[in-house]
């Protein structure tokens, strides 16, 4: 069974029929084409899917596409303000090494943004329970924080 | 993935309907964090889906000092988590709802499908039966609320009939008298089912408690309550003797397995550690 859907993503609005069955993960990268959001584990326990529904980070692996209707959804190619320029977590994550086979980076930064939009000052603490539905298997997490940290203190000079 | 049909339930009615016209392997979807893992993982066989998250007025939270705190069906742990009445009245539930998985799952999971899957390790509950919540239940005949603890035939099974629908959840108004506490006890800090979870509300008048409910997660078919360990509180100062040996008779009233997580004895000697722990916890509130 297909369903027509509309939702914007990325800011652009997409109209598209998709299959009833299928999660918005699956919908985002093949159907539309952004490949930037991963499929780690296709059941909410690794995090890499994760996608901002109106504002609210979600797995979207765990979302079907039909649930879509009307929404508004930012995947890690939002990120970036304009084409030559990074998102300062972006840049942040390179200058420390945050990514390393960079599957779970995409899931990560849409998380540490929601964080830091929320909470422009996160304490150590605040940034690992921010961060706990994200699973990295490669850095150890220790230059994901501090990648996260950087940004924030630079986010904070650029706002002041 | 397997594949299923999806329909949008417009009315309670028409969920109702639909549920009873497709026949059977047709479900209620919800946040859909358990409905979609089973579907995916092949432990449920799914054919309809009915979405009930566009149906109006199941999304309310209200709080009024007689009958408590109501939250409809759609209600996600994440909203719930974040309410600063549920912080300062409820640390038993926002405690529980914390605990439950992450951040991305708290934002669609909710509570009420948290208690329709009636696992006996869901996080939700225990605090909920500890607190004597109430279940309102819609069917097209017949509208009836059900206490929680009544809610619960055996491990993934509810006293639900086909066709009925849980609208939403109200818990007892938290006094100035109760104190309350959830621990949740995992191998790690996040992103984990509980082991064992212990739930404890209580009130104290001039230093006597006179009410106590022990409600036990992960250690039998369902839920438990604690009967005898409760009974042997009432009336107490709940001090320190009297709790080790209130936590002794839990140990004995509960009824673990072992299974991954841990071994059934493992589990039994939590019980006994963490009633201990919650119930000092609980008592905090009136330091
Ligand atoms: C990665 C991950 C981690 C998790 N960690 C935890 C954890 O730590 N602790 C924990 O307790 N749980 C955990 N869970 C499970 C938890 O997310 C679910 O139990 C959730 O609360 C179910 O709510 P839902 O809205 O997603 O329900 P759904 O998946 O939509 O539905 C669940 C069941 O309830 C039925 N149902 C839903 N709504 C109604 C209704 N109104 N009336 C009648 N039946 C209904 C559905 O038909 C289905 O059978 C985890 C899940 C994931 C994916
Ligand atoms: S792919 Fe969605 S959480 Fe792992
Ligand atoms: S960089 Fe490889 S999983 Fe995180």
């Amino acid at each position: 069974m297909k369903r027509m859907v509309e939702f914007t993503v990325n800011g652009e609005t997409r109209e598209m029929a998709v299959d009833t069955c299928r999660s918005l993960l699956d919908a985002l990268r093949d159907d539309v084409g952004l490949t930037g959001t991963k499929k780690g584990c296709d059941v909410g326990d690794c995090g890499a899917c994760t996608v901002l529904i109106d504002g609210e980070p979600v797995n979207a692996c765990l979302v079907l596409a039909v649930e879509a209707e009307g929404r508004s959804i930012e995947t890690v190619e939002g990120l970036q303000p304009g084409v030559d320029t990074l998102h300062p977590l972006q840049d942040a994550f390179m200058r420390h090494g945050a990514s390393q086979c960079g599957f779970c980076t995409p899931g990560i930064l849409m998380m540490a943004k929601k964080l830091l939009d929320d909470n422009p000052r996160p304490t150590d603490e605040d940034i690992r329970f921010g961060l706990s539905g994200n699973i990295c298997r490669c850095t150890g997490y220790t230059k994901i924080f501090d990648a996260i940290r950087s940004a924030a203190r630079e986010m904070e000079a650029a706002r002041s | 993935m397997r594949r299923f049909d999806y329909h949008r339930a417009e009315t309670l009615e028409h969920a109702s309907r639909l549920l009873a016209e497709l026949g059977d392997d047709t479900f209620l979807f919800n946040g859909g964090t358990d409905l979609l893992v089973e579907i995916r993982e092949r432990l449920r066989r799914v054919r309809n889906v009915v979405d009930i998250k566009q149906i109006p007025g199941l999304s309310d939270i209200t709080y009024d000092e007689t009958r408590g705190l109501t939250f409809g069906a759609l209600v996600t742990v994440g909203r719930l988590e974040r309410l600063p009445l549920v912080c300062q009245r409820y640390p038993n539930l926002r405690a529980a709802f914390a605990s439950l998985g992450s951040i991305q799952v708290r934002n669609r999971a909710t509570v009420v499908g948290n208690i329709c899957r009636a696992s006996p390790s869901a996080d939700t509950i225990p605090p909920l039966v500890a607190d004597g919540a109430f279940v309102h239940i819609y069917s097209r005949t017949n509208m009836r609320v059900v206490p929680i603890a009544e809610f619960f035939t055996g491990p993934g099974r509810t006293v639900l009939a086909k066709g009925e629908i849980v609208t939403g959840i109200t818990v007892p108004p938290a006094g100035d008298t109760a104190g309350k506490a959830y621990i949740k006890h995992g191998r790690r800090k996040a992103m984990e089912l509980s082991t064992v979870g212990v739930a404890v509300s209580l009130s104290m008048e001039e230093g006597v408690c006179c009410d106590i409910r022990i409600a036990l997660g992960a250690v039998g078919a369902t839920v438990l309550r604690a009967p005898q360990a409760e009974a042997m509180l009432r009336g107490t100062r709940l001090d320190a003797s009297a709790v080790r040996s209130a936590a002794d008779k839990a140990m004995e009233e509960c009824t673990p397995i072992s299974n991954v997580r841990a071994s059934a004895d493992y589990r039994r000697d939590m019980v006994g550690v963490l009633t201990g722990r919650a119930i000092k916890q609980a008592l905090e509130t009136f330091a």
